[in-house]
C-alpha cells in the first residue's frame, strides 16, 4: 500500500531551515479578475510542500490551477490567501535561486543558442566570457556541443528542449519548476528528454515541480505525486512513489509491477477528476 | 542479393532524380525570362503609348507632358550645374530635400521608438495617453506644415519637424503592437532567471519589437520624404519641393515629371538600404517561405 497522506502533508511545524529550498504552499488561494470584473477562483486552498531535492509531479484536469501554482511558487504572482513560502521565507517577487522550464519555447529567438543558454549568468551579473564559458560547459552536458551558434528556430523540438534545460540549469537551481516541459514532444522524443532530465537532476539535485498531465511520466520521475481536483483546483490526495533511484530508462521502468500498481492507484483517484472537468468544461484549456 | 538490387535502384532514382533537378532549373529560369519579358512590354506600351498619344494629338503634351521632353528636361537638369533651376544646381535641390527628409526620419523614429516602447511597457500611460494619441493621428497632419512655416520660416527647421511629425507616428504605432505583443512566456522567463527591468529591455522587448518597428521604416521614408517636399512647397529657399511648385508655376509639366522621376530613384534608394539594414538585424529570422517564392 502506499503511503497515502490524504490532502494535508503537515506544514510548517518548526522544521524547515532557512537555508534549504522547501517549498511550502498553505492554504494557497488565487483568484483573478475576470476583464469584466468578476472574480475567477483558479485554486482554493491549496496546502502542500516539496523537500529540498525531492521531484515532486502534479497532476490534474486541465484548468485546474496548476500552472498558478508554478507562478506563486516563482514569485511572478502573489496568492489572494494563504501563504507561499521557500526555505521558511515567504515569497514576495521572484524567489532566489528558482529556474523554469515552460512548454513552449521560452528561448529568444534572435539569440544564439550559447546566447540564450549564457543568459541566465549575463542578468546575474557575471562576466561575458565566463558566461559564455559556463554555457558552452552546459551545451556539451546536454549533448548540443557544435550548436553554439545555431538559432533556435534551426534546431528540431527536441533539441530546443535541451537549449531550455540547459538554460535553467546553468544557474544551478535549488528549485526548478516545469510546466509540461514535454508536453509537445513526440513520444520517443519525450522518453528520451525524460531520461537526461533524470540524470541531470540526480547531479544536481534541485527540488523539482513538475507539471504534467502524463500521469504515467509523473510516476516514472518523481518521488511524490500530488492529484489536484478540477477548478478551483485544490490538492485531492498526495502520493509518494517508493520506486527506488536511479529510476533508469523511463520506458523500462513501465513496466515493473510496482509502477503498475502506483499507476492504477493514482489513476483512479484522478479519473474522477478528469471526468469531473470534462463534464463541466468541454472545451476549455487551462 | 538485396544489397545489389538496393544500389542498381538508387542508381537509376539518383539518375531519375538529376533529369527531374535539369528540368526543374530550365522551367524556372524560362518562366524568370517570360516575367522579365513581360514587364518590358508593359513599360514599352505605357510610355510609348503615352508618347504616341500626346505626338499624335489625343492628349496635350502642355498639360500631360511628353516622355521625351522628361527625358530632356532631366538632361538639362543634370547637366547645366548652377544655371539649372533658379536657385543653384539640381544636385543642391537633391541634397537639400534629402537632407531635411534624412533627419526628419532619424528624429521621427527616434522618437517614435522611445516613446512606443515606453507606452508598451508601461499600461498605465498606455491608457492615459492612448485615446489622445489616436486623436492625433486623426487629424490631418500633413496641415502642420503651414503652422511650422509660420513658425520657423521658410529655412530647413519646419521640413524636418513635418517630416519627423508624420514619421513618428508610423513608428510609434509599430513600436508599441511590437511591444505589445512580446512572447509572456519569454518575459516570464528572463525575470525568472533575473534579469533587471533594463535589462529585460534591451535584450528581450527591443529586439522583439524590432521586427515590428523595422517593418514600418520601410513606409516611414517615404513619409519623410513627403513631408520634406510638402513642407518645401508651403515655403522653402531650395529643395525639390520648390523645384516642382516653380515647374509648376511656369506650365511645365515636363518638370514635375522629372523630378518626381528623381524623387522616386531616391526613395527606392532608401528601400533599398532600409531592405539591407533589415537582412543585418534581423538576421535571426527563419526565412519566410513566401518571400522565397514572391521574388
Amino acid at each position: 500500500m502506499a503511503a497515502r497522506n490524504e490532502v494535508a502533508t503537515s506544514p510548517a511545524d518548526g522544521r524547515t531551515d532557512p537555508g534549504n529550498a522547501r517549498i511550502e504552499l498553505s492554504g494557497v488561494t488565487k483568484r483573478f479578475l475576470t476583464p469584466s470584473g468578476e472574480a475567477f477562483t483558479a485554486t482554493r486552498d491549496v496546502t502542500f510542500a516539496v523537500e529540498p531535492g525531492q521531484f515532486c509531479a502534479v497532476v490534474g484536469p486541465t484548468g485546474c490551477g496548476k500552472s498558478t501554482t508554478l507562478s506563486l511558487v516563482s514569485g511572478l504572482d502573489k496568492p489572494s490567501e494563504g501563504s507561499v513560502r521557500v526555505g521558511g521565507r515567504e515569497v514576495s517577487g521572484i524567489t532566489d535561486g528558482i529556474s523554469f522550464m515552460f512548454q513552449a519555447d521560452a528561448l529568444l529567438p534572435w539569440k544564439t543558442v550559447l546566447g540564450n543558454v549564457a543568459m541566465g549568468p549575463i542578468f546575474r551579473g557575471v562576466g561575458k566570457a565566463q558566461a559564455h564559458a559556463s554555457a558552452r560547459d552546459w551545451l556539451r552536458r546536454v549533448g548540443l556541443s557544435g550548436f553554439e551558434d545555431h538559432h533556435p528556430h534551426q534546431l528540431s523540438g527536441g533539441m530546443r528542449k535541451r537549449v531550455a534545460m540547459a538554460a535553467a540549469l546553468i544557474n544551478e537551481p535549488s528549485i526548478l519548476l516545469m510546466d509540461e516541459p514535454f508536453g509537445a514532444l513526440d513520444v520517443q522524443t519525450k522518453a528520451i528528454m525524460q531520461n537526461e532530465l533524470l540524470t541531470l537532476w540526480e547531479q544536481l539535485r534541485p527540488a523539482v515541480i513538475f507539471i504534467t498531465h502524463d500521469l504515467e511520466e509523473a510516476v516514472a520521475l518523481a518521488d511524490r505525486v500530488v492529484v489536484m481536483t478540477s477548478g478551483p483546483g485544490s490538492v485531492k490526495a498526495v502520493y509518494d512513489i517508493d520506486l527506488p533511484r536511479p529510476r533508469g530508462s523511463v520506458q523500462t521502468i513501465r513496466f515493473e509491477p510496482r509502477f503498475l500498481e502506483l499507476h492504477h492507484q493514482i489513476w483512479e483517484s484522478l479519473s474522477e477528476e478528469v471526468q469531473r472537468a470534462y463534464a463541466r468544461t468541454t472545451g476549455e484549456t487551462s | 542479393m538485396s544489397s545489389a538490387a538496393t544500389t542498381t535502384d538508387t542508381k537509376t532514382t539518383d539518375a531519375a532524380s538529376d533529369q527531374a533537378a535539369g528540368a526543374g532549373v530550365r522551367a524556372v529560369r524560362r518562366r524568370r525570362l517570360l516575367v522579365l519579358a513581360a514587364r518590358l512590354a508593359v513599360a514599352a506600351v505605357v510610355i510609348g503609348g503615352w508618347q504616341l498619344a500626346t505626338t499624335v494629338g489625343w492628349l496635350d503634351p502642355f498639360f500631360f507632358g511628353q516622355p521625351s521632353g522628361i527625358a530632356g528636361r532631366l538632361g538639362d537638369y543634370f547637366s547645366q550645374g548652377s544655371q539649372a533651376t533658379e536657385f543653384g544646381s539640381y544636385w543642391a535641390q537633391i541634397a537639400t530635400t534629402l537632407r531635411e527628409a534624412v533627419f526628419g526620419f532619424v528624429l521621427g523614429a527616434v522618437t517614435g521608438i522611445v516613446f512606443g516602447v515606453a507606452l508598451g511597457q508601461n499600461r498605465f500611460l498606455a491608457d492615459v495617453f492612448g485615446p489622445y494619441i489616436k486623436i492625433v493621428n486623426a487629424i490631418p497632419r500633413i496641415v502642420l506644415g503651414s503652422i511650422f512655416v509660420v513658425a520657423f520660416g521658410i529655412g530647413e527647421t519646419p521640413k524636418v519637424l513635418l517630416a519627423a511629425v508624420l514619421v513618428f507616428f508610423v513608428v510609434f504605432f509599430n513600436a508599441f503592437q511590437g511591444v505589445r505583443e512580446v512572447d509572456r512566456n519569454i518575459l516570464a522567463n528572463a525575470r525568472v532567471l533575473g534579469a533587471s527591468p533594463l535589462q529585460i529591455v534591451r535584450h528581450v522587448v527591443v529586439p522583439s519589437a524590432l521586427t515590428w518597428i523595422i517593418a514600418s521604416l520601410h513606409t516611414a521614408f517615404g513619409f519623410a520624404i513627403v513631408g520634406a517636399l510638402v513642407g518645401e512647397v508651403l515655403g522653402a529657399q531650395s529643395g525639390l519641393g520648390l523645384v516642382i511648385k516653380t515647374a509648376q508655376n511656369s506650365f511645365d509639366p515636363n518638370g514635375v515629371f522629372a523630378t518626381m522621376f528623381v524623387i522616386a530613384v531616391i526613395a527606392l534608394t532608401a528601400e533599398w538600404l532600409i531592405t539591407k539594414l533589415e537582412r543585418r538585424l534581423l538576421s535571426w529570422r527563419p526565412p519566410a517561405p513566401s518571400e522565397a517564392a514572391a521574388i
